[in-house]
């Protein structure tokens, strides 16, 4: 975990990619880690055909739960809203690259967890969450 | 004078096996989070691993031996908390699991049954959740009204309104010291004020009792509430204190075997006090080494750790002053006297988070996020803040190593 802020991290952490509110958004969802307090929302604009075409993210919170955020905001351009909702824990610690602790992980899986809420448009789950 | 005390503490450091245990990254372990749970001495452990060995029966029941060494170890555990906290008897301590369920206890039972409409309940801004929520759902439930003391920025509390704050109040309910400011409550211009107004006075002890003495009597509050495992004896084991006036009145609060006196099926008659609280099998070997680690914390004295808390915290103090240029800000009030050994801070754009992980790579253990003060946090604007804690076993050489990581986060953070 010494190599836990990597350069790339604070790079996401202090310039967030996507950041902001779209106009008129197709899906949206907020949710926060009563942990930490931190809170991020997603904001989706899906085309026609179901694509998203475009992503915001807003919130604030720790450099894990921001640069893992803003790097999902750039992976969920041009998904199919059903793969959003199918988006991987393991694809957003990939995407992250250091090693996550156990105490961590929810920081991590947040905005994978609001970006998924809002793709099905409700609360997303996952098994291990409550940990 | 400066060095033996730091060598005392050094010396008491010793008695915590678990803090000469290194990290998994071989760091020297400097933990700083002892408003959150306490170490334990090798008194306490000695104490639990001895009463399941030779004192093991249940309690007030059994007629043989083995069963009345039980009850005398458990009953003289009740008297050492009294003495503690200079009770006029002994009945007039309950066991409780922590210091939440003490204060539930006090809004289950006082509060039900004596509070209505047009009634009201004050406590402060800076409570944690354990000494807010419960008064929420008794409002709730009663129809009585909830106020609040202000806290200024600094976290003092504000008192020119307090009279009229106080008018049809009947329950006062505050934290003696803030687990997240540190700011110890000025009790003594507060409880008479209360009293004048017809109200009682319920005291969270959970960050005093264990950190400074503590006379019920002479601060003249009605309830205190603590909780062990704060003050170096084990988890799930708290006690309520109550003037007996108070208690004799109240109903009960959990009801079941040990509680009653006399049991029919239409109705039942109630035990005597303490054991009217007490319903069940009562969390016997943590009360017995609670007791342990009340005499270990008087054998210190609990004026020696209160001045030597005063001292390492002020030694924080000074050791982090030269941070503040660099972006690091310094929460609570800066009158020395009127903090106790809690240190919040935030580290130029650092999460709290973050920053209580760069510091475990160093062995210091910080907590990090509301600290169980949601709305205070609210209220100070503050997303997050990590807090150093200080206690009986710590020493100048902890902060050195809290400094030394900070110097750490900001390189990596590259502030400052």
């Amino acid at each position: 975990m010494d190599d836990f802020y990597k350069e790339y991290i604070l790079d996401h952490y202090r310039n967030p990619r996507n950041f902001g509110h779209l106009d008129a958004p197709t899906a949206v969802a907020e949710d926060l880690n009563p942990l930490c307090g931190d809170k991020i929302r997603f904001e989706l604009q899906v085309d026609a055909d179901g694509r998203v075409s475009d992503v915001r993210f807003s919130g604030k919170g720790c450099a894990i739960s921001q640069a893992s955020a803003s790097m999902l905001s750039e992976s969920l351009k041009g998904e199919m809203l059903e793969d959003v909702a199918r988006f991987s824990q393991e694809r957003v610690l990939e995407n992250v690259g250091i090693g996550i602790s156990p105490a961590r992980m929810k920081c991590a899986m947040l905005g994978l967890k609001v970006a998924k809420s809002a793709a099905l448009g409700e609360i997303a789950h996952w098994p291990d969450e409550e940990r | 004078m400066i060095a033996e005390r730091d060598a005392r503490a050094a010396r008491i450091a010793a008695d915590f096996p678990l803090l000469a245990q290194p990290t998994s990254r071989g760091m020297r372990l400097a933990y700083l989070d002892s408003a959150a749970t306490s170490q334990k001495p090798q008194a306490v452990i000695d104490s639990l691993v001895h009463y399941y060995t030779h004192d093991n029966a249940n309690i007030h029941r059994g007629v043989y031996e083995l069963a009345e060494r039980a009850t005398e170890a458990f009953e003289n555990a009740r008297e050492k908390v009294a003495r503690f906290v200079n009770a006029a008897e002994s009945a007039e301590i309950v066991w409780t699991r922590n210091t939440t369920e003490a204060i539930n206890l006090v809004s289950f039972s006082w509060g039900l049954a004596n509070l209505g409409p047009g009634d009201a309940i004050l406590t402060t801004q800076l409570e944690h959740h354990s000494n807010l929520v419960p008064w929420q759902l008794l409002a709730a439930k009663t129809g009585a009204e909830l106020r609040f003391i202000e806290i200024d920025a600094e976290g003092l509390h504000v008192l020119d309104d307090l009279d009229e704050k106080l008018r049809g109040v009947k329950l006062v309910a505050l934290s003696h010291v803030s687990n997240t400011l540190g700011t110890i409550a000025p009790l003594a211009e507060i409880v008479p004020r209360a009293h004048a107004a017809g109200a009682v006075v319920l005291v969270d002890g959970a960050q005093s009792a264990p950190h400074f003495a503590v006379d019920v009597r002479a601060l003249d509050v009605d309830f205190f509430a603590a909780s062990g495992h704060k003050m170096c004896g084990p988890t799930g084991i708290g006690f309520l204190y109550g003037k007996r006036a108070l208690l004799d009145a109240m109903p009960p609060f959990l009801t079941g075997g040990d509680m009653i006196r006399e049991v029919g099926y239409e109705r039942t008659t109630f035990n005597e006090l303490p054991w009217k609280f007490e319903a069940g099998t009562s969390n016997i070997a943590d009360a017995v080494a609670l007791g342990t680690a009340v005499e270990y914390l008087e054998r210190v004295g609990m004026d020696w750790i209160a001045a030597h808390e005063r001292a390492i915290t002020g030694y924080a103090l000074e050791r982090l002053q030269p941070f503040v240029e660099r972006g690091l800000q310094v929460y609570g009030p800066k009158n020395i006297e009127r903090r106790s050994g809690v240190i919040s801070f935030n580290f130029a754009d650092i999460h709290a988070h973050d920053l209580a992980s760069i510091l475990d790579t160093e062995g210091v253990c910080v907590r990090a996020g509301h600290h169980c003060t949601m709305p205070l946090m609210e209220k100070m604007g503050w997303p997050a803040t990590a807090r150093a804690s200080f206690y009986l076993y710590n020493t100048e050489r902890d902060v050195d190593q809290l400094v030394d990581a900070l110097e750490k986060a900001a390189r990596v953070f590259k502030v400052g």
